[in-house]
């Protein structure tokens, strides 16, 4: 019995991706088993805010000074696919520097590093499925999976729900990137329209005057069920 | 069959992910002072057979009773229920945990994540346990499985009493992974 629909055709990129050189050693060559959802898959960490250190959701403020790079607010909410919000589940992310290098021994493209900025953050959602970062604006970078690569600007988001089928790991990504066409990695979702819901949009009215501007970006984990519902307000 | 909201696809961790998501105390499901821990482990390993030092493991299971810490569990417990580590250098990732006890008439089991750069997704898989022979040929969900390939979702028992439990993402011997 699933008790989650399958996500629909073409929202998720194929583990074999070609023109992502890293598929090739690492997708799988098998065809996978479905496994039917049971106790073990329909329940899943509910990881509390013991998890989130006093900074851990502003990442300009982690270290002595602050970073180099232009501040911003990523908020956005947690919600399901039947509209529900996911109320006190952890939101994690990742990402590089306004150099767009990353703070990792095993990243050394030669753009400086940032003394402080380290690049990782943790919240909770609310009760109303809303999480709110502070950073700063990652570069894009060079990363020699083709000629001339260059991964779009993006922010690295891990996420819980409330069940092992709803876990997720993404990125989000800034409107109107021009990098957006040669990128493998954002090109491997099949779907047009599905690529698109990994790009965050400006918000003005989350930018802070004279302070930071803001991007909104709301992320759709599973459904529970189907079920008829009224129009999602767009607030 | 259209979902009301449009789902967020997934994207790879890249190589960077020990920037977000370990925990100091992540692999540690349990405190090592917990009698009648095991510590379940082994190497990620690509297609080449090289390891996969930039991959992270994430487990989630039931307590030795068959609960969990989720209210949708009958016998909810406070047991974490969930392990992550990150593969090191070696692609070695370890938990140290309790052997769960069986759920909804499976055998003992631990469900498994793997992310790593050149996953665009994370691949599922479950462990299961080598002295529990007779719980394991009734399982449903190896049951599902070719017979020939069921070998690589059973754990390994090392002299310790600890568990091994190595995952080959392609070719050879390549782990049966599951759609959730
Ligand atoms: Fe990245």
């Amino acid at each position: 019995m699933t008790r989650f629909p399958p996500p629909p055709e073409g929202t998720h990129p194929p583990l074999d991706f070609a023109g992502y050189r890293s598929t090739t050693l690492r997708a799988p060559s098998q065809p996978p088993v479905v496994l039917p959802h049971r106790l073990t898959e329909v329940t899943g960490p509910l990881l509390g805010a013991d998890r989130i250190g006093p900074t851990d959701h502003d990442l300009t403020s982690q270290h002595a000074g602050e970073p180099i790079g232009q501040r911003i607010i990523v908020s956005g909410r947690v919600l399901d696919s039947d509209g529900r919000p996911v109320p006190d589940t952890l939101v994690e992310i990742w990402q590089a520097n306004a150099a767009g290098r990353y703070a990792h021994a095993r990243d050394n493209w030669p753009a400086p590093l940032d003394p402080n900025f380290t690049g990782g953050g943790r919240v909770m959602t609310d009760s109303t499925g809303t999480y709110s970062f502070t950073t700063i604006r990652p570069g894009a970078y060079p990363w020699g999976n083709h000629h001339n690569a260059w991964r779009p600007a993006h922010i690295h988001f891990s996420l819980f729900g409330t069940s092992f089928t709803q876990r997720l790991v993404t990125q989000m990504y800034f409107p109107d990137d021009p990098l957006f066409g040669q990128d493998p990695i954002f090109n491997s979702v099949p779907d047009a329209a599905a690529r698109q819901r990994m790009v965050s949009r400006f918000d003005l009215d989350a930018t802070r005057a004279e302070w930071a501007l803001a991007f909104r970006w709301d992320i759709v984990l599973r459904g529970r069920e189907q079920t008829p519902f009224e129009e999602p307000h767009d607030d | 069959m259209t979902d009301r909201l449009g789902l967020t696809p997934s994207q790879t961790v890249g190589p960077f992910l020990s920037l977000g998501l370990p925990w100091p105390d992540g692999a540690d499901v349990v405190g090592d002072d917990t009698p009648d821990a095991v510590r379940i482990g082994g190497i990620v390993f690509d297609g080449a057979g090289e390891p996969v030092f930039d991959a992270v493991v994430e487990t989630w299971q039931a307590d030795p009773s068959g609960g969990f810490d989720h209210p949708d569990s009958s016998t909810r417990t406070s047991f974490r229920g969930f392990g992550r580590c990150p593969t090191d250098g070696d692609g070695h990732w370890e938990i140290r945990t309790l052997k769960p006890g069986p759920v909804d008439g499976q055998a003992p089991h631990v469900d498994v994540s793997v992310f790593a750069r050149g996953l665009l997704d994370r691949v599922v898989t479950r462990v299961y346990f080598p002295d529990e022979a007779d719980a394991n040929a009734a399982d449903p969900v190896l049951a599902s499985v070719p017979a020939d390939r069921r070998a690589t979702l059973v754990a390994v028992a090392t002299g310790r009493g600890d568990l091994r439990f190595d995952i080959r993402l392609q070719g050879d011997g390549e782990t049966v992974f599951f759609t959730v």
